[in-house]
């Protein structure tokens, strides 16, 4: 639960959503809330259902069962029958590619929605010139599309949407179809304009540094379901599906704890730092790993002896896959490998200390 | 784009030595009837020929009928191909092979047809002519008839594949942004599909402006107000050769100038 809950009178809950959506074989159900000021990420993998809630609250696709609340507005209800069509909804919505108008200029392109909602035309080009003007575009107005880089695509895909003042707005990869260069800039630039805005904001990335610097909160979607939903923080030090814990790079097991002694499901024991009990997940980081070529007589409370699969250079330090009691990676310097002589098939010990481990419920 | 580059396309083209003979006759199968005109025009008595009373007449008949064809082409076709295009209407494909009878049917099995629809005998005709005392065959009101009918298929696929061309998820955008559905048709849409939709207006148009069958069956060839150019052209060939020839070279001297007054306004700039 973030903060703002507990003060309802600085950020109301604004956008509160029960989403069943049915696809064929494919179902997403999925209950989001967002308080007005938040910003938050649907992060999930490809197929997980993310922009199928995101096109359920943008109106582009009807909802099977459940409802969508914007403010003190019904935008959808399904036992009551109630559906605004989307162009009469107050949501904001930047596409994954932008899908700026290619035949518009960048002006054109953020007056449009000025224009379709019935203010003429002069007054539409003053405020989309002011909108560019903010987002730093102003000598790129008379611009197409095709001209544009793609940072500022984005941009004016944003102030295409912001410039009707929606109190929802929805982000689908915004960050997605950058090259890694501007990808950096921009995305520094769209947490900026995020935070400026004062409605409700959802992002669906599957990105997980996008969804760790734009979020205020993340929502983790596997397979139609929320399955973890928290700050960034508590996302990232305590994942509960492979997925996530993948996404934050950190070994994940689920186990079965007796005073801090975790038994997982393949019978290996780790220990851990608290007394601990019951159904618990088990996650460190692979630095926190040590690796030795004889068995350590060391203080870490758990060693284990383990063979390598495989290594991969990741910028300065070497990934190594680690089979044997527990599959784990391991983080070690190049010149760990070149002292240890690692190598896939290689048998070593591996170390780990118990306050290196974080335990907690599953 | 280099020319070594242009010759490892067309080596990429998998042309196999022995078309290329075949790909320039059939070229000059086009080209030498157009020479032909060019060639055995009377270049003297030019002048009179194309400014004679009846020439003229044909000529404006000619452009005031295919224009008014391509209107109402336009106006129907159009959400026709909408339909075909973008709704599951059960029988779809059944719908599309139907729209396309006019391109394969003979023109003058055409002018047959309308003549049993839409004759003072015909099925709706006969109300036509019961109720508003309505009789079109014989009209300049049939010649327009006549060449929509032809021409119809020409704009319908045109417009359509370029309807399922167009990507439907800036129509969403556009919804996301306020637009409701007319807006959406003519702020996106149409210009969306706009190459297309020159396309097949200027085929249409020029189909309409051909058309000879069924427009001499359905709406016979009455100077002034059915005899269209085709015709005259016809006509005329059978007794004064010299001025068919002046004459079909008007019919091909307009024809390409307004094929080509589009391409540059509408074709060139949409791609």
């Amino acid at each position: 639960m973030s903060a703002a809950s507990l003060e309802p009178a600085c950020r109301p809950l604004l956008l509160d959503a029960d989403l069943d959506v049915r696809r064929g074989d494919f179902r997403l159900r999925m209950n989001l809330s967002v308080d007005a000021g938040e910003v938050v990420a649907l992060l999930g993998p490809n197929g997980a259902g993310k922009t199928t809630a995101l096109r359920a609250l943008a109106g582009l696709l009807p909802i099977d069962d459940g409802y969508v609340r914007l403010g003190r507005t019904v935008l959808e209800d399904a036992a009551a029958s109630i559906r605004l069509v989307p162009e009469h909804r107050r949501v904001g919505v930047v596409f994954q590619d932008y899908l700026l108008f290619p035949h518009l200029t960048a002006r054109e392109n953020v007056a449009f929605g000025l224009r379709a909602r019935g203010v003429d035309r002069a007054a539409a080009r003053a405020r989309a010139d002011e909108a560019l003007e903010r987002m730093g575009l102003a000598e790129h107005a008379d611009k197409r599309p095709a001209a544009l880089s793609g940072g500022q695509a984005q941009r004016v895909a944003l102030a295409r949407a912001l410039v009707t003042e929606p109190r929802l707005m929805l982000l689908d990869e915004p960050l997605a179809a950058l090259d890694a260069g501007t990808r950096l800039e921009v995305r520094a630039d769209l947490r900026r304009r995020l935070a400026e805005f004062d409605g409700a904001t959802v992002v669906v990335t599957h990105d997980a540094v996008d969804a760790f610097v734009l979020a205020d909160r993340l929502v983790v979607v596997e397979d139609g379901h929320v399955v973890q939903t928290g700050t960034p923080s508590e996302v990232a030090t305590r994942p509960v599906t492979a997925y996530v814990a993948r996404l934050v790079g950190l070994n994940l097991y689920r186990g079965e704890a007796v005073d801090g002694t975790v038994t997982l499901a393949g019978g290996a024991v780790l220990v851990g730092a608290h007394h601990d009990n019951g159904r618990v997940l088990v996650a460190f980081r692979p630095s926190s790993v040590v690796l030795h070529r004889r068995r350590p007589d060391s203080s870490a409370r758990n060693t284990w002896a383990a063979r390598v699969v495989s290594l991969e250079q990741q910028g300065d330090t070497v990934r190594v896959a680690l089979t044997g009691p527990l599959d784990a990676a391991a983080d070690v310097t190049p010149l760990a490998v070149a002292e240890l002589g690692l190598e896939p098939g290689a048998e070593v010990w591996a170390a780990l200390k118990a306050t290196e481990t974080a335990v907690y419920p599953a | 784009m280099s020319r070594v580059g242009r010759r490892r396309l067309s080596v990429a083209g998998g042309l196999p030595p022995a078309m290329v003979p075949f790909a320039v006759l059939a070229l000059l199968f086009l080209l030498l009837p157009v020479v032909g005109l060019v060639v055995r025009a009377p270049w003297r008595t030019l002048a009179a020929e194309l400014t004679s009373p009846e020439a003229l007449e044909a000529l404006r008949l000619s452009l005031v009928c295919a224009t008014l064809a391509t209107v109402v082409c336009l106006l129907l076709g159009v959400p026709l191909a909408w339909v075909l295009a973008r709704t599951r209407v059960p029988g779809r494909a059944v719908l599309r092979a139907l729209v396309t009878v006019p391109l394969v049917l003979p023109p003058v099995v055409g002018g047959v047809a309308l003549f049993t629809a839409l004759g003072r005998r015909g099925i709706v005709g006969r109300w036509l002519d019961e109720w508003f005392g309505i009789s079109l065959p014989f009209t300049t009101a049939a010649v327009v008839v006549a060449e929509a009918f032809v021409a119809l298929p020409f704009l319908v696929i045109s417009v359509e594949g370029a309807l399922r061309a167009a990507d439907r998820r800036l129509e969403e955008a556009a919804a996301t942004l306020g637009a409701d559905r007319w807006y959406i048709v003519r702020r996106v849409t149409l210009p969306m599909v706009a190459p297309g939709l020159a396309a097949g207006t200027v085929l249409c148009w020029a189909r309409a402006l051909g058309e000879f069958g069924a427009t001499i069956t359905f709406a016979g060839s009455f100077p002034g107000t059915t005899q269209t150019m085709p015709i005259h052209v016809y006509l005329t060939l059978q007794r004064d050769p010299p001025a068919a020839i002046a004459l079909s070279l008007v019919l091909l001297v307009v024809s390409v100038a307004v094929l080509a007054g589009l391409r540059e306004r509408w074709l060139g700039t949409a791609r």
